[in-house]
């Protein structure tokens, strides 16, 4: 034996090792027990977020809480909800979530706590303030799973110049719309009559307006698939037909908003339907080169009327997994009290509370054009953007493909009925 | 034999004790040194297939954690009939991997064998040979997405200046898929130049002298005698490049997105199986389609090692 030391060293720290790999295999990494100050807060990248992460020091402050804000894009989001949540992390106490993208599917995972009792625990934040829409949106099978913090609905920007150039107004009906975007585009070849979102998934939020617009929806009353109707199928027409024929040159079916926003703020497009939650984008004086010529139009009417989807986009929900769901709600209240909604409105991001649309305060930074828009959708909105199933993706996927066929110029009719047989099964399969 | 010391009884370990372990340890040396890397094994790689293979007998769906019933080989059925996605994208697996390997074995070798011999300035030469390969994929997705972009990109104007174009790339379903091909061969082709350079660079100077002696023409001794010797590294870099290229998924969804496209005009088998499970959370025909691509790897992987057991 002529090292012991170092053989027997080496055997202990062999099995420390494995011991430790052992544990740390079976550790769930609870770091935040019962009340810890310090809360994971989760939250998407958009306007709103923002304005939340510059008031956060405010309410660390005055809650005496730390707050560990992680912040991602969509996509990322969506994915490290469904790595971590699938393996019950308690790492994530407050969640930002799409309530009619993944709402159904979270609550049905039991990811979301219920918050019933907690929405009603202070009459003075006033859970009855919040519009009903989108406190439907955020109620799955009766229980209260998110409490909405932005909405949208579907308007028209458009280009006040171009219009008055080609001397007409507004369009108030789908085909003054067409009627206009094909003028505009016979002018100035160079620049689209109209864009929108063309990606198969993406377009479906920004078609359903158009649906709904010519009297049809993606289910009848009785809850069969009805996308093959002939409102259905106008609408599929009228939608990508405008791409197609007054849309960008080369058009890829690879746009969402952030790229047909681009086309539209370089001022390469006369007309473009849009969340109204995304405006700031048009108005911006740096990043957009329209920003003084934009105006804003509710959606023009189809055969139907003027029937724009009204939708709470995003809410903020609570990890049932969460050890320190006190706190998460305490955040909740702050980031959706009054205050805080009249606030973030004002920095362009609509609210879902009632008192915060009827102060003349909340649409005082609004363009008067916009502000009345909104109203308008606001009284006749639908209150769903996408199908309402469990497998929303999926379903988009189905509904979308007549769209991108229109889009470059296929069969739409034949298309649609592809798209109701697909969706008649899915929707059998889909529980 | 003095009866056992139970060691937890103890905080440290007593002489004895600790003379009983290190005796152990070096009878079960073999399988002690190999715990680490069997445990590491066992954590990352069977746990995992274990797993999928698995859930690819199960209707999981929505979260891992739901009830999911039994279905049998329920899965591998509908996956294996199903003409929509799963072999269109097998289809383009196919033809992106073998595309891309192609065009990366013909220029890799060009440009090793341009390099093989020194020439002035040729360290400027390598290491511009090489930057595509050291940045990273997803922005050089994003940067080959804007150079390629038909109204407002970098790639249509060049061609413009030369009376060419527009083309629609990426935006066009039947353009986009060799567009990218382009892309990886442009990124990938340095790997497949530096273990060339290797193999060459290996080689012994007598065979080429004796050709050369003998009045071969460069073609020829190329053909002849450096090809068959460098065969065993040429078909290392196949077999890296073919996995990898079976395996690619960032340059194909920074570019294209969710599903590879609206008509799923990029949608190779690992994106397929990305938006099973993190757009449909359908985890039981992921897995099966993980489970099949992984056969069909082991299968090719295989065969390349064979070939390359007989060229060598």
């Amino acid at each position: 034996m002529t090292h012991p030391f170092s053989r027997r060293t080496a055997a202990v720290a062999l099995a420390a090792g494995l011991v430790l790999a052992g544990a740390a295999g079976c550790s769930s990494g609870s770091g935040g027990g019962e009340g810890s100050t310090t809360l994971r807060v989760t939250l998407a990248n958009h306007v709103w977020t923002d304005e939340i992460k510059a008031a956060i020091p405010d309410f660390e402050a005055s809650s005496g809480l730390t707050i560990e804000l992680t912040q991602l894009g969509e996509d990322q989001l969506s994915a490290q909800y469904n790595t971590k949540l699938n393996a019950g992390t308690d790492e994530i106490d407050v969640m930002m979530y799409r309530p009619l993208q993944e709402g159904k599917l979270f609550a049905g995972n039991g990811w979301l706590a219920d918050l019933g009792d907690r929405v009603e625990s202070n009459a003075e934040w006033d859970w009855s303030d919040f519009q009903p829409g989108p406190v439907e949106a955020t109620t799955v099978d009766g229980t209260i799973t998110g409490v909405p913090i932005i909405t949208e609905r579907e308007v028209l920007y458009y280009r006040t110049d171009l219009l008055a150039e080609v001397g007409l107004s507004v369009p108030t009906t789908m085909e003054e719309l067409e009627a206009a975007a094909k003028a505009i585009h016979e002018a100035h070849p160079e620049i689209a009559g109209f864009v929108a979102r063309t990606n198969v998934s993406a377009a479906v939020t920004q078609f359903s307006s158009f649906l709904y617009s010519y009297g049809g929806d993606w289910v009848d009353s009785s809850g069969k698939a009805s996308v093959d109707t002939p409102e259905a199928i106008a609408a599929y027409e009228m939608y990508s037909g405008l791409l197609h024929d007054y849309g960008p040159e080369n058009l890829s079916t690879d746009m969402s908003w952030p790229d047909a926003m681009a086309v539209f703020t370089q001022g390469n497009a006369a007309f473009y339907t849009e969340a109204d939650s995304l405006y700031k984008n048009a108005t911006d004086t740096t990043e957009s080169k329209v920003y003084d010529k934009v105006g804003f139009a509710p959606l023009p009417a189809g055969p139907a009327g003027s029937k724009p989807y009204n939708i709470p986009s995003w809410a903020l929900g609570v990890n049932a997994a969460s050890e320190n769901a006190d706190n998460a709600w305490k955040f909740i209240e702050w980031a959706t009290s009054k205050e805080m909604s009249m606030t973030i409105q004002q920095e362009g991001v609509p609210s879902a509370r009632t008192s915060v649309w009827d102060d003349p305060e909340g649409i005082a930074t609004y363009p008067a054009d916009l502000a009345e828009a909104i109203a308008v959708s606001a009284e006749n909105g639908v209150g769903h953007d996408r199908p309402v199933v469990v497998r929303v993706a999926e379903a988009r996927e189905i509904v979308g493909m007549p769209i991108v066929v229109g889009i470059t110029g296929g069969d739409v009719a034949a298309e649609a009925a592809k798209a109701q047989t697909s969706f008649e099964s899915f929707l059998e399969s889909d529980a | 034999m003095p009866s056992a010391v139970s060691s937890h009884t103890s905080t440290a370990p007593t002489a004895s004790t600790a003379e009983r372990l290190s005796r152990w340890v070096n009878r079960h040396r073999m399988w002690v040194f190999a715990a680490p890397a069997m445990a590491f094994v066992t954590v990352l790689i069977v746990f995992p297939l274990v797993w999928t293979l698995y859930l690819s007998v199960t209707d999981s769906a929505g979260s891992v954690s739901r009830a999911k019933n039994f279905v049998g080989a329920e899965n591998y059925t509908s996956v294996l009939t199903d003409t929509e996605r799963f072999w269109p994208a097998v289809g383009r697996t196919a033809y992106f991997t073998i595309g891309a390997l192609v065009l990366e074995l013909i220029f890799g070798m060009l440009i090793a064998l341009l390099l093989w011999k020194p020439f002035k300035g040729e360290k400027w030469v390598r290491i511009a040979v090489i930057l595509p390969l050291v940045a990273t994929p997803v922005a050089i997705g994003m940067m080959w997405r804007l150079i390629f972009d038909p109204n407002i990109g970098f790639a249509n104007y060049l061609l413009s200046q030369i009376g060419l174009g527009p083309y629609p790339w990426l935006a066009s379903e039947t353009m986009a898929l060799p567009t990218l091909i382009f892309v990886d061969v442009w990124q990938w082709t340095p790997m497949v130049v530096l273990i060339l350079l290797a193999g060459l660079t290996s080689l012994p100077e007598e065979p080429h002298e004796a050709a050369k002696v003998d009045g071969a023409s460069g073609w020829k001794q190329f053909w002849w005698v450096t090809l068959p010797m460098l065969m065993p590294t040429a078909i290392a870099a196949v077999l890296l490049r073919a996995i990898d290229a079976l395996k690619t998924f960032d340059i194909l969804y920074a570019t294209k997105g969710k599903g590879g496209g609206s008509f799923h005009e990029v949608e190779t088998l690992n994106v397929y199986a990305y938006g099973l499970s993190f757009d449909y959370f359908d985890y039981g025909t992921a897995s099966t389609v993980l489970i099949l691509f992984f056969i069909i790897i082991m299968l090719i992987v295989a065969l390349l090692t064979t070939r390359r057991k007989v060229a060598s």
